[in-house]
């Protein structure tokens, strides 16, 4: 159980870092960081004490197997992740060639 | 027919790959791509409406059930599906057609059309697929692209919208994407009707799981919410929705919102989860704040497309008002026809609100065209020199306030209706004070954009109406909003509006149709 909540304090540790930090940068880490823990989660979901990885051969049919969906989760959850990545760092590069930092304070000309 | 589904998703995802090859190669190639595959798209759509009934299902990979356990990812196709695919294409269609002319101004035109087929693809993936992770993937194909064409002019503005758009919608991504891990730990499934009737089990043998059943409720709420922009979550939509370029507002406000997230909500809400009264509540309650919040922050702006964004959460409130009642009297056990009556009131005003906000977007972005300036202050005698825009605006304008020849009047009337049968006065009461509120802030648009002085400092500087592709959209969904007020008809309606209430009405069939147990 512990494990799950050590996940989970991960989430929260991203969480404030979008939350309180003022540095564009910062924020796209917390995110990152938000991402890895849920990644963390759906591993930890599909595997079994003492499972082997889920490849039938001879003599092996009836081992414990893990959970192999969750890795296929995975996969296309951390290529979408990347996109993500790639999109927000683009984006806050472009936002530092236009108003020459990355403090957020002083980037918000969009108000009312 | 059921192997046609795929091509809800195969005809955008390969006209945008196509695009991103040619494009180098051959000048405009995109320009002609883009508006045919939409038009194939329109007619696809309605083929399925009127040729097809109940539930289709197209397996991918052809991998058949295992001892009554679905293992292929399931594409679905049913009323309600049908009726959104509706809206994503024809929206897309006339916002398409729209962008011929307007993204002459941008440098990388062809980009944007390629950006564009991809958030359709993802728009349609999400509504088609039975799979709760793949309507993530797909989320996140329609967010991704959403995202970058927010950011497309690549001015100040438009970054700083889609820094924040970003981070709001990536922490939703995120939320959505834990409530998936949560639901696959719990019953060990991904497909919504095998979820559905895990839950249904689970629900009546073990009284832990009821706790569970709320946290992933609120998760999702709290993830498809701020897709959807209801209100506590709805602060990044002015933002991205006035910065984004005119024909992509449209499609944001118009199509975005309510595919990724209204349909979710509704869908996995009636279909997955059993109906209960507390989140019934809780859904009516958002929505209704949503809609009086939107409405009176929309009276105080002076940015033409920032009104219409915040007005757009206000009609979000509506849709959710009017299918929220629904789920409350179906929770209850109250009478099945006030909850259809309620729900046709909200999936109709769905239906209306994408075309008139998508025809306001484009008169404010016609007129943002011709005279360069989004505000208010500086407009004011414009009916001169645009008359075409004026008119159209116009129409748009008293639809959305519910003037009764146009659409968006007859469904506010069936959702104040409902909730006066269903006896939630309160609602109906503040549903037609927000109408009230409604009319203030567009004859505040009209007056100072359209009317308000003689237009002599604009026929000064010479200018001309839109050019034709433009003006072509516009007085299409000029048109759109009188005809559609044809479907409180109920000969029309149960083409259109019936096949999408009955699914929801009859929530729990959802899952023996597709299982087929």
């Amino acid at each position: 159980m512990i494990i799950y909540i050590l996940c989970f304090i991960l989430f929260l540790v991203g969480l404030y870092g979008v939350v309180s930090k003022r540095n564009l940068i910062k924020i796209i880490i917390g995110i990152a960081i938000m991402e890895y823990s849920i990644n963390l989660f759906l591993i930890m979901i599909g595997y079994i004490e003492g499972g082997t990885a889920p490849i039938i051969t001879k003599g092996f049919e009836h081992a414990k197997f893990v959970d192999p969906l969750p890795q296929a989760m995975i996969l296309t959850s951390i290529v979408i992740g990347l996109a993500t990545t790639a999109l927000l760092l683009a984006v806050a590069i472009r936002l530092y060639q236009k108003y020459g930092t990355f403090d957020i304070n002083k980037i918000k000309d969009l108000k009312g | 027919m059921n192997s046609l589904i795929p091509l809800f998703v195969i005809i955008p995802l390969g006209c945008a790959f196509i695009m991103a090859m040619l494009g180098r190669f051959i000048k405009n190639i995109n320009k002609f791509i883009t508006p045919i595959f939409m038009l194939s798209l329109v007619y696809l759509t309605f083929h399925f409406m009127l040729n097809s009934e109940g539930t289709l299902i197209y397996k991918v990979g052809g991998f058949e059930p295992v001892n009554g356990i679905p293992i292929a990812i399931y594409m679905v196709m049913d009323g309600l599906t049908k009726l959104i695919l509706l809206v994503i294409s024809l929206v897309g269609f006339l916002a398409i057609f729209y962008s011929l002319s307007y993204t002459k101004q941008y440098t990388s035109e062809r980009k944007f059309y390629v950006l564009f087929s991809l958030m359709i693809a993802g728009m349609n993936g999400i509504v088609i697929s039975g799979d709760i992770f793949n309507i993530f993937v797909f989320l996140e194909i329609a967010a991704l692209s959403s995202y970058a064409l927010v950011a497309f002019g690549v001015e100040k503005h438009q970054l700083e919208a889609s820094f924040k758009y970003q981070v709001l919608g990536g922490i939703a991504s995120l939320i959505i994407l834990l409530t998936i891990a949560l639901i696959y730990w719990n019953t060990g499934t991904l497909n919504i009707a095998d979820i559905s009737r895990q839950l249904t089990v689970n629900c009546s043998s073990q009284a832990g799981t009821n706790v569970f059943l709320k946290f992933i409720s609120v998760l999702l709420i709290a993830g498809f919410g701020l897709k959807a922009a209801i209100f506590p979550f709805h602060s990044w939509l002015p933002d991205a929705h006035s910065s984004a370029p005119s024909p992509i507002s449209a499609m944001l406000s118009g199509v975005l919102i309510k595919a990724i997230g209204v349909y979710v909500i509704i869908r996995l809400f009636f279909n997955m989860f059993p109906l209960s009264y507390e989140l019934s509540m809780t859904i009516t309650v958002l929505g209704t704040i949503s809609m009086i919040i939107g409405g009176l922050l929309a009276i105080g702006q002076w940015d033409i497309k920032r009104m219409l964004a915040y007005s757009s959460i206000s009609q979000i409130g509506y849709i959710i008002l009017g299918l929220g009642i629904g789920m409350l009297v179906l929770a209850t056990g109250g009478n099945k026809a006030v909850a259809a009556l309620s729900i046709t009131g909200g999936l109709f005003h769905l239906l209306n609100h994408s075309i008139f906000k998508g025809l306001l977007f484009l008169s404010a972005g016609a007129v943002e065209y011709r005279t360069g300036t989004r505000d208010m202050r500086k407009m004011g005698g414009l009916s001169e020199v645009l008359p075409i825009t004026s008119r159209t605006s116009l129409i748009g304008s008293l639809a959305i306030s519910g003037i009764p020849p146009f659409n968006g009047f007859f469904s506010k009337l069936i959702i104040i209706i409902a909730a006066i049968q269903a006896q939630y006065y309160v609602l109906a009461f503040l549903a037609v004070l927000v109408s009230v509120i409604t009319i203030a802030y567009f004859m505040k648009l009209q007056k100072y954009t359209f009317y308000n002085n003689d237009g002599s400092k604009w026929k000064k500087k010479k200018i001309k109406e839109v050019p034709f592709s433009m003006a072509f959209s516009m007085i299409i969904m000029a048109l759109l909003c009188i005809l559609l007020s044809l479907l409180v008809i109920p000969d029309v309606r149960e083409i259109f509006l019936k096949p999408a209430v009955d699914v929801l009405i009859n929530a729990a069939d959802y899952s023996t149709n597709i299982l087929g147990i």
